[in-house]
């Protein structure tokens, strides 16, 4: 496995780069709404569904296509602040777009 | 960072509103009871309103309307707004026949998230055939309809013996309909399809090769179209996680207002299924007897209880367990734990080796095979 890494590094670090000034947005098919009775963030789709952890919902949440993930990061960081959250968020997207629930 | 199903509990996150039996197709697989003919005591649109509303504040997120054919309810629109007003993502689970244009827009004005197609099989022959209705251009047209109006789609096809072998070419058909999901589902033999096993279930090596067939789509089509495949548990060791559960997550409402914790599950005996007409969501998911008779691990019998994998399949499905061992607290017998499991793959050797010389003809899902079957008390599905 060790040959590969550098090079999975890299391309994160790329996607990072130009994820910063990207506005997201959610897919279609995805529905984003808070639940009351369950007191969470979900993701509904066809016959499916997702409850999102308390980050993921915040984050989610800022996915408007209006807004770009630097804006979105601080906006996080003025909410709760002493974290330093990028990383995390940037993660956290990349797994979303993986999960096709938003696009760039 | 996101979460899973697994940890929300206890409450019905999936409603399944079958808001009539009556159908235009007459599907010999189809998953409805074969007592059909006596649901026409159905619940009124404000009935329907009053489900939605409770099941909704008890947490339900997911709307399934479904039948028998949805579309022949003429208040499908107001209970679709309702579902909206409410909050639930609703599923549209149809046959496209009763859908034009016009309404496919109408559905999109009151709100609905999702349209899933069923279609019989890839060429018009054979789907007019299994269907018992020339539905084939029609369900083209409505597939098309549907993604010109944005709509998600999902398109459904039930895989049996008829058109196991066409599986490429279903395939392609749902990647030219442009598709989002596609769910290949073997058929499950309750109902309808119980009836007419000898003519449906497909052969190990037919299966063995539909599996091979789904898994290169998949992964060709990753990406633009996701396949789900269904697998028949008929030919597997350990039984499916029925329901997730039984009274976990799942609640389905009869035409007449039966609570149900599976679509199947009036088929068991000796459990007075509660009405909506009678009582409160909340108090039937939280306080009958028929939710809480199979739930949590309570109830089981060996080898299931001492069982550790009893918090990955729950044991199995409970009408399959009685539809074949008489018994709905047995192991379902599609685990090789079970000791009928033996009896199960015997019959299913049966009928690999006798189905394809087979003359009688299918017993379509019609109301007056239904009548039939009930008149000539012929209720009780085959048992062993």
């Amino acid at each position: 496995m060790w040959p590969t890494c550098p090079r999975i590094f890299r391309v994160i670090r790329d996607l990072s780069t130009t994820m910063i000034n990207q506005m997201p947005s959610l897919c279609s098919m995805y529905r984003f709404q808070w639940e009351e009775a369950q007191s969470c963030y979900v993701l509904l789709y066809p016959e499916g569904m997702v409850k999102l952890s308390r980050t993921a919902g915040e984050v989610l949440k800022r996915v408007t296509g209006k807004t770009t993930v630097k804006q979105l990061v601080s906006d996080l960081e003025t909410e709760f602040p002493g974290s330093d959250l990028e990383s995390d968020v940037l993660n956290f997207l990349t797994e979303a777009k993986k999960n096709g629930w938003i696009s760039f | 960072m996101a979460g899973s199903l697994s940890s929300i509990s206890g409450k019905p996150l999936w409603l399944l509103a079958e808001l009539t039996y009556k159908c235009p197709l007459q599907c010999p697989y189809c998953s409805n009871p074969l007592e059909i003919s006596k649901y026409s005591n159905e619940l009124t649109t404000d009935d329907w309103f009053r489900v939605l509303r409770e099941a909704r504040a008890l947490g339900a997120m997911q709307l399934g309307l479904s039948g028998g054919e949805p579309l022949v309810r003429k208040d499908l629109e107001e209970i679709i707004a309702e579902a909206h007003r409410l909050g639930y993502y609703s599923n549209l689970i149809t046959s496209g026949v009763g859908m034009d244009a016009d309404r496919v827009a109408k559905f999109k004005t009151a709100g609905l998230d999702h349209i899933q197609i069923s279609f019989q099989a890839s060429d018009k022959e054979l789907n007019d055939f299994l269907g018992g209705t020339s539905s084939f251009a029609h369900k083209l047209e409505m597939a098309r309809a549907v993604k010109d109006q944005g709509y998600p789609m999902v398109l459904n096809i039930v895989l049996h013996q008829k058109n196991i072998e066409q599986l490429e070419d279903i395939i392609k058909m749902c990647v030219e309909l442009k598709a989002d999901f596609v769910e290949l589902a073997s058929t499950q033999y309750y109902g309808w399809s119980r009836l007419n096993i000898d003519y449906l279930l497909p052969t190990r090596e037919q299966v063995t090769k539909a599996e091979s067939i789904a898994k290169r789509y998949q992964t060709e089509l990753e990406g633009k179209m996701k396949i789900l495949y269904v697998v028949p548990d008929y030919y597997e060791k350990r039984p499916k996680a029925c329901m997730n559960g039984w009274g976990s997550i799942f609640l389905t409402i009869a035409p007449d207002g039966r609570a149900l914790p599976c679509h199947a599950a009036a088929t068991l005996p000796d459990i007075e299924f509660p009405n909506v007409r009678d009582n409160s969501i909340e108090t039937i998911w939280d306080d009958s007897n028929a939710f809480n008779k199979f739930r949590g691990f309570e109830w089981m019998e060996e080898p299931c209880r001492s069982c550790p994998e009893k918090e990955k399949d729950f044991g199995g499905c409970r009408c399959q367990a009685y539809m074949m061992t008489g018994n709905a607290a047995a192991a379902d017998p599609v685990c090789d734990k079970s000791p009928h499991h033996a009896d199960l793959q015997a019959e299913v050797a049966l009928i690999e080796k006798t189905s394809h010389n087979k003359n009688e003809p299918l017993i379509f899902r019609t109301m007056k095979n239904s009548k039939k079957y009930q008149a000539e008390k012929k209720l009780n599905l085959p048992q062993n």
